[in-house]
């Protein structure tokens, strides 16, 4: 065997002691430590699945995974679509940000309606003054997943978002039917993610698992990122109900005794506009929402998704069925 | 005023226990002072709560997140529970410097028949919290979830010996649990092991110093958490930089473009470094060290770079970089302390996936060389499998060369996973010994 020749210095540096007396600390904020891992997870996807995508809200969280998937893949491209559900009644401003976005970065968009599941019969439009298209989202992106062959799908989803995502894998399997069965979830230890999966099966795969709603503002702000306008506030007319505010549409049917009105409102959430609650709030810069979160008192799906009151398990029950 | 600026280091905790020796009501205590409990999640735990009976503010309601951990009122499986000090999180307290961090806490369930979902969140730790009831001592579970911690190594363990005040925080019911623990963590080998006496429920010694308990002058637990020097548990000299991912733009601007992606895994890359390319053996040199933000001049763990070598060479997914005077072994036959986490058991021939990095090869067991006793930490040397939850030394085969270090080196490069082939399963959680 052949001896390596030694260093000039006639021995190799003592890094333990460099780290203790040099400016260069070899330590990594949390932002830093959670974009690193965030990397990770994209690159693991990429290199280990055969036909992977982004799915994509126009949401903050989805954004951040964007520029995830830049820092993961520049300069080559993305080596995946990216993918929108479209409910058909999404905040204009989201669609135009999105189209703006994926136009910017140069890459591949798909979007799947919801309004084509309905008119191909795959799912029934459901009727009353609260219907929502949310539910039926499901139908159409699991019929996407399977029409285009696409074996992992990344998603914004967080662990801090809800009780039953507090439990979720980063790689979290899903089978035939797109079903998560969160009794017989895989052990997920250190960083070796397993991806084996038969075919028909998919992986849903949350690279931002463990980054909070305060995380990814500070990562925003940090990266410069553009958001749709309408995560900052503004005027806009809105209505009550269920001790929501909802922003009044074309679709919406006011109940009796709900008023509309104007006032300076933010979102906190992006999702279908139909069960999509606004928050009143004058923060109209990144800084300012900023200080608003960390000063909050009540967390982001508690105060604007009417989705997940349904019922104690209602996301629990969702994300059974192979919701996002 | 809030401000951005403030920097945090983040800290990965697990915890372990059982319903009753407060590990809820203490994650509760930390979350609740940190002002990481919203509004609606407390009044969603105090409805349902009343509800069930409880009689008092259930805590694990928060943390047990699946209808069936509900319904059973136990802990199933593991849950990630996040919050932050600091002047970022607008929590400055008495720190100085308002740096504060950020911690993940994984919280996993106690019992003997969930030791996979335990080792499962002590995997990626950086420090555990073992729990003693000051009334009971030093218990048979107590010292299973320190041997956890060691097997895994979490670089720093802080055994809470909570209910001191049930015990009129006596001095000597402290000093006891401390005695008998030292002794056993000297034979088992734990890093760093810090005692706290402290009261979850009325929050002596969590997150305030306790009036109570004058004799003690350490500090709270908080504060231990937000202070405890995890920036030297990486390891900084040998580099370890597994291949994950080949950059080759197919475009015009970066024709001749080739970069390898990863995490950096050990030790410190620089430019112009002479590294190693295992398992093939080449020399080169590093040319630049990229990333979306521009070249570094030093990458370190875990960052995630990606790195141009100064030759052309066939390099793919599972080759590593290593410096070339101090690298990995690259081995076809190792032994390593598996914990099984599958109802059909591990057994002598059983063929597995082995996934080691960014590497997955084919394995057989050749040997289960002995179980462990997880209570007692006995071998028994008889044994013929390795049954759900149970950990054991084994001796295996791979189709092709690993190169690894011993996990008490580096547990990046000496951990595996074990999937079997047929259902797909992760099966076996493997932290290496040695290797040939």
């Amino acid at each position: 065997m052949r001896i390596a020749p030694l260093s000039p210095a006639g021995r190799r540096p003592d890094r333990r002691a460099i780290a203790e007396t040099t400016t260069v600390k070899y330590e990594l904020t949390h932002l830093q430590a959670l974009e690193a891992e965030a990397i990770f997870i994209m690159r693991e996807v990429a290199a280990e699945f055969e036909s992977p995508v982004l799915l994509f809200s126009g949401g903050k969280d989805s954004i951040v995974l964007m520029r995830l998937a830049e820092k993961a893949f520049r300069p080559g491209r993305f080596p995946f679509p990216v993918m929108h559900i479209d409910t058909g009644h999404n905040f204009p401003e989201v669609i135009a940000f999105r189209d703006r976005l994926v136009q910017q970065l140069g890459e591949r968009l798909i979007v799947a309606s919801v309004q084509e599941s309905i008119d191909r019969g795959r799912v029934q439009e459901e009727t009353g003054p609260r219907a929502s298209r949310n539910r039926l989202q499901t139908t159409t992106l699991l019929d996407a997943i399977a029409e285009h062959g696409f074996d992992a799908a990344f998603g914004g989803a967080r662990r801090d978002e809800e009780r039953a995502r507090a439990k979720e894998r980063v790689f979290s399997f899903r089978d035939d039917f797109g079903q998560w069965d969160p009794k017989s979830q895989r052990p997920e230890l250190w960083a070796l993610y397993n991806g084996r999966i038969r075919r028909g099966e998919h992986v849903r795969v949350f690279p931002i698992s463990n980054w909070t709603e305060l995380d990814v503002w500070q990562y925003i702000a940090q990266e410069r990122l553009a958001l749709p306008e309408i995560y900052f506030a503004h005027e806009r007319e809105v209505f009550e109900r269920d001790g929501m505010v909802y922003a009044m549409h074309p679709d919406v049917a006011l109940l009796d005794g709900e008023v509309a009105y104007r006032t300076s409102v933010r979102y906190r959430t992006v999702g279908d506009m139909t069960c999509t609650g606004a928050v009143r709030s004058h923060a109209a810069t990144v800084t300012d929402v900023v200080a608003e979160i960390a000063a909050t008192r009540v967390t982001e799906r508690g105060e604007t998704r009417a989705d997940d009151r349904a019922s104690e398990a209602a996301m629990e029950d969702r994300k059974r069925e192979g919701y996002f | 005023m809030r401000t951005l600026t403030g920097r945090s280091e983040l800290l990965r905790i697990a915890t372990a226990g059982s319903v009753d020796d407060g590990k809820s009501t203490l994650i509760g205590r930390l979350l609740h002072d940190t002002k990481s409990i919203l509004e609606d999640q407390l009044e969603h735990v105090t409805l349902t709560s009343a509800r069930r009976g409880d009689g008092y503010l259930n805590l694990a309601l928060l943390t047990d997140g699946l209808r069936a951990e509900r319904e059973q009122g136990i802990t199933i499986d593991v849950a990630y529970r996040y919050f932050q000090t600091g002047a970022a999180a607008g929590i400055t307290r008495a720190d100085p410097d308002g740096r504060g961090r950020k911690f993940i806490i994984a919280d996993t369930p106690g019992h003997e028949q969930y030791t996979r979902n335990m080792v499962t969140g002590a995997s990626t730790a950086d420090l555990s919290i073992v729990l003693v009831d000051a009334r009971r001592g030093v218990s048979v579970q107590t010292r299973r979830h320190a041997y956890i911690s060691s097997l895994l190594r979490i670089p720093h363990l802080v055994v809470a010996v909570n209910k001191m005040d049930l015990v009129d925080y006596s001095e000597a019911a402290f000093t006891a649990i401390v005695d008998e623990l030292t002794d056993w963590a000297a034979r088992v080998g734990t890093a760093d092991l810090t005692f706290i006496p402290i009261s979850a429920l009325s929050g002596d010694n969590v997150v305030e110093r306790s009036a109570a308990m004058p004799w003690y002058d350490g500090p709270p637990l908080l504060s231990h958490l937000e202070h405890v020097v995890i920036a030297a548990d990486r390891n900084l000299e040998e580099l370890r930089f597994p291949v994950q991912w080949v950059v080759r733009p197919n475009h015009d601007a970066f024709h001749d473009y080739r970069g390898y992606a990863g995490q950096v895994a050990g030790g410190v890359l620089e430019p112009g470094q002479e590294v190693i390319v295992l398992p093939s053996g080449r020399r080169t040199r590093v040319r630049a060290i990229d990333t979306f933000d521009g070249p570094l001049q030093v990458a370190f763990p875990t960052q995630s770079v990606t790195v141009r070598l100064e030759d052309e060479l066939d390099i793919s997914r599972g080759d590593m970089l290593a410096d070339p005077d101090d690298r990995p072994a690259v081995v076809r036959e190792l032994e390593a302390t598996v914990c099984w986490m599958a109802e059909e058991p591990l057994r002598a021939g059983g063929r597995y996936l082995i996934k080691h990095t960014t590497r997955t090869a084919r394995a057989v067991i050749d040997a289960l060389e002995y179980r462990v006793d997880v209570n007692t930490l006995a071998h028994d040397h008889g044994a013929g499998e390795l049954a759900l939850n149970e950990i054991g030394r084994v001796r295996l085969r791979t189709s092709a060369p690993l190169m690894i270090d011993a996990y008490a080196t580096n547990r990046s490069t000496g951990s595996f996973i074990l999937i079997d082939e047929a259902s797909n399963d992760t099966v076996g959680a493997g932290m290496i010994r040695s290797g040939r």
